[in-house]
């Protein structure tokens, strides 16, 4: 069986004008059965020819695991027909990865910490959250449907 | 990714979690868990040693689980938990919501 995933990698000799050696895109339906697939596609390149650590593996892991869960979950509501797009920039110091869905977007400023005693019983609500704490930085496009976060190379 | 279900001699049961707990398997261990105290099994171990990563999702399938076996009058143990997968409990909190043991053996033991 074909996989649905489309993966584009893309390794230039050359530095580009930001400083990016290596563009690796991914498309993948709204479909959270790929997920997982799709996560050590993009792991697997992104960490590619550089000596990561186990952290390091781990931290990308969850971050593409939940980025890409809310993109199809949240933003693209798991419709069959639209797609998330992950986008992963390399560079020498620094991994940037862009999740991208073809939802409405949200606003993250009102995004509730999820870690007060009154919330540990709720069963949702820690995906940002646990972005937030295990990357670098963490930007959204103003629309809201598009999550760049940034992890420095140990 | 899966599930493996075993029982000790003192009638605890263990799941396993095998490869990732995520939000495209978290909803097949809460119905693991549920017929488990359906039948009327209140002790109950789950074991991370196999485990590679867990999303939020999987977080929250842990706190609707222990939620259930709490109300049933039922005790729930963790273990097996690495530094990465601890990180995850302690960054949420959760590490104080659940009784998480360092071993298998040592969960069993504190029943």
């Amino acid at each position: 069986m074909t996989s649905p995933l489309r993966l584009c990698v893309r390794r230039s000799p050359a530095p580009d004008a930001e400083g990016a050696a290596t563009l690796v895109t991914v498309r993948l339906p709204s479909d959270v059965a790929c997920i997982e697939e799709a996560v050590e596609l993009v792991t697997r390149h992104c960490l590619a020819g550089h000596q990561a650590t186990p952290k390091t593996r781990f931290r990308l892991q969850v971050v593409l695991s939940e980025a890409i869960a809310n993109a199809i979950v949240r933003g693209n509501r798991e419709e069959v027909g639209k797609c998330v797009y992950v986008r992963a920039e390399l560079f020498t110091d620094v991994i940037r990865v862009y999740v991208t869905d073809e939802g409405c977007g949200f606003d993250p400023s009102v995004v509730p910490e999820p870690i007060r005693p009154e919330q540990l019983d709720e069963a949702g609500g820690r995906g940002l959250y646990l972005i937030r704490k295990l990357v670098d930085a963490v930007q959204f496009n103003e629309q809201g449907n598009s999550i760049c976060m940034t992890l420095r190379r140990p | 990714m899966g599930f493996t279900e075993s029982r000790d001699a003192t009638g605890v049961v263990m799941v396993q979690v095998e490869g990732q707990l995520i939000v495209g398997n978290r909803q097949e261990l809460k119905e693991l868990v549920q017929n488990l105290t359906d039948r009327g099994e209140r002790r109950i171990l789950i074991d991370f040693s196999r485990t590679g990563y867990i999303d939020s999702s999987g977080l929250g399938a842990l706190v609707s689980i222990s939620k259930r076996i709490r109300e049933m009058g039922g005790e729930l143990r963790l273990a097996g938990l690495n530094e990465d997968l601890r990180s995850l409990f302690e960054l949420t909190k959760l590490d104080t919501l659940f009784a998480i043991a360092e071993t298998p053996q040592q969960a069993l033991a504190s029943f």
